[in-house]
């Protein structure tokens, strides 16, 4: 009997999934069902260069629609998985058709986490934006006009680098972010401290600690020309043609915990990414998984997780067993910077530079003991590639060598 | 239209139709050949689409830059005629070149 395998979402873990069944031989149905327009394409780029105008959509486009044609992939895009019928194994589509399977993955990723301030439908907001799809950037483009005063809600990755692209494009930018620091979540004060000073040598202005109170409108109630903040204890009101929010991402786990699945920040997989039901599988943005790095559960937002949970699925529908061993790692570029991170530096006891920040080329290594648990790497590739396997091996390093230049890192470990 | 030829570790050849402008990590990506991972989408951010370009091609595909040859340095599996597939571009003067894959692009 032919297999059918469905695959709820679209984006990268989705397409990966598909695409990985038939390189491993898969030869079922395979059906991905996407509610975009678009065949699964690279997010990371939309916050940089597709968002400055240097990448064209198609070349987002993971593969381009042909390919899944050639290798028997049914892409139903524009369509929408409304429900599970868990009892007769059938998804039920936007368009009232029911597609039957063997083995269903969900993929749906996440959506932009919403601003809720007191008496504002800040969804109604027509110069109020946030970024997470081609269709995001395609309707913020012709408001990124030179000149405007873009405020941007959140210091994490992608407001920074909406920043970068911002400045460069000749925006007035004011970044405003709840912690004293930016990036507080994920990397140490020196790299914030740095981040920051390269921001505000383009010209980004910074609000921290900024505990944001709601907007001003115009007459209309249609726009914001205003975002009214408390600045330890100032309050201010920061002038906006256009208003940005990257607070974080929220799983899409409604279709999952409908159909009766465990949800606990994100739909609860066990390593080898099945939920208790086992024909369905969840992957990607959307699932929280036993980690063999954390030794603890964790949901990651990164295309390398989106890829490496997609094979883990691949490997457990065509009936192997190959848990994710993986180390998280993530990638972001802001004007000529290239920062590469790996690990999860929560725990930290010391953090360990190499270089010379004022060089724009230094590394931050976060150890606890005599381990390395992360490591923020800026303009030093070679040091990226050594930090992942020190962290990837766990290997015991002699911190004081780590900050010698001198002694190449592959040579650190104690 | 320039033909690549990749063969895996194991042996196994794939022969692909790569169009010209595109790099040859995205000509494996759309025809699914598989052990080449990419997981940062062609920036050169991860060596994980990392081929060697057979001795006979070598001359035909402009060298490293500098960002390229750092990441390959410490990537696994390296050899002297080692690239990273995102960084080389299809011309008509590459058809007919044949790539090999590393036994891995994540570890020993």
């Amino acid at each position: 009997m032919r297999e059918n395998v469905v695959i709820v979402g679209a984006g990268q873990a989705g397409g990966e999934l598909a695409t990985g069944l038939r390189q491993r031989g898969f030869s079922g149905s395979i059906t991905l069902v996407g509610d975009e327009d678009h065949p699964p394409y690279q997010r990371p780029p939309l916050s940089k260069g597709f968002l400055m105008g240097k990448i064209p959509q198609e070349g987002l486009y993971l593969k381009p629609h042909e390919t899944y044609g050639r290798f028997d992939i049914t892409l139903r895009l524009r369509t929408r998985v409304e429900s599970i019928d868990r009892a007769s194994k059938h998804a039920v589509l936007s368009d009232g058709s029911r597609l039957p399977y063997d083995k269903l993955a969900l993929a749906t990723g996440g959506h932009a986490r919403r601003l809720s301030l007191p008496g504002i439908d800040v969804g109604r907001l027509e110069n109020v934006f946030s970024l997470r799809s081609i269709a995001d950037v395609e309707s913020l483009r012709g408001a990124f006009v030179p000149g405007r005063r873009l405020v941007i809600i959140g210091g994490g990755y992608v407001g920074l680098e909406i920043a970068a692209v911002a400045a460069q494009l000749g925006l007035n930018v004011t970044l405003l972010e709840a912690a004293p620091r930016l990036l507080a979540r994920v990397t140490g004060p020196e790299v914030s401290a740095f981040i920051e000073g390269v921001h505000r040598s383009h010209g980004v202005q910074f609000r921290l600690s900024a505990e944001v109170r709601g907007f001003s409108l115009d007459a209309s109630q249609r726009q914001a020309v205003g975002v009214d903040i408390s600045c330890q204890g100032v309050q201010e009101r920061i002038d906006a043609d256009l208003v940005l929010v990257g607070i974080g991402l929220v799983p899409n786990t409604g279709l999952a915990s409908a159909a009766g699945l465990a949800v606990d920040n994100g739909i609860v997989v066990d390593e080898f990414a099945c939920t208790a039901d086992p024909s369905i599988l969840a992957i990607g943005d959307c699932a929280n998984q036993p980690s063999a790095y954390t030794g603890g559960r964790i949901r990651l937002e990164s295309v390398p997780n989106a890829i490496e949970h997609a094979r883990v699925a691949a490997s457990t529908i065509l009936g192997q067993r190959e848990p994710s061993t993986a180390t998280p790692w993530f990638w972001s570029e802001q004007y000529d910077l290239k920062l590469q991170m790996v690990g999860l530096s929560s725990g930290y006891e010391r953090c360990i530079t190499r270089g010379d920040p004022s060089s724009k080329a230094f590394s931050a290594f976060y150890l606890k003991g005599s381990r390395i648990l992360a490591a923020d790497v800026i303009g030093r590739p070679a040091d990226f590639m050594a930090a992942k396997r020190l962290v990837t091996g766990r290997t015991p390093v002699e911190p004081e060598r780590l900050a010698d230049e001198g002694i190449p890192l592959a040579k650190v470990a104690a | 239209m320039s033909k690549i030829k990749f063969i895996e570790a194991s042996g196994a050849e794939h022969v692909v139709e790569a169009k010209d402008g595109q790099s040859v990590m995205q000509a494996a990506m759309d025809n699914l050949v598989p052990g080449i991972v990419a997981e940062c989408g062609g920036f050169a951010n991860c060596a994980t689409c990392h081929v060697y370009v057979d001795e006979a091609w070598g001359a035909k595909v402009p060298p490293p830059e500098p960002n390229e040859k750092d990441m390959i340095d410490c990537a696994f599996h390296v050899q002297p005629n080692s690239r990273l597939s995102c960084q080389i571009t299809v011309t008509p003067a590459l058809d007919g070149m044949v790539v090999r894959l590393p036994i891995s692009q994540t570890g020993e």
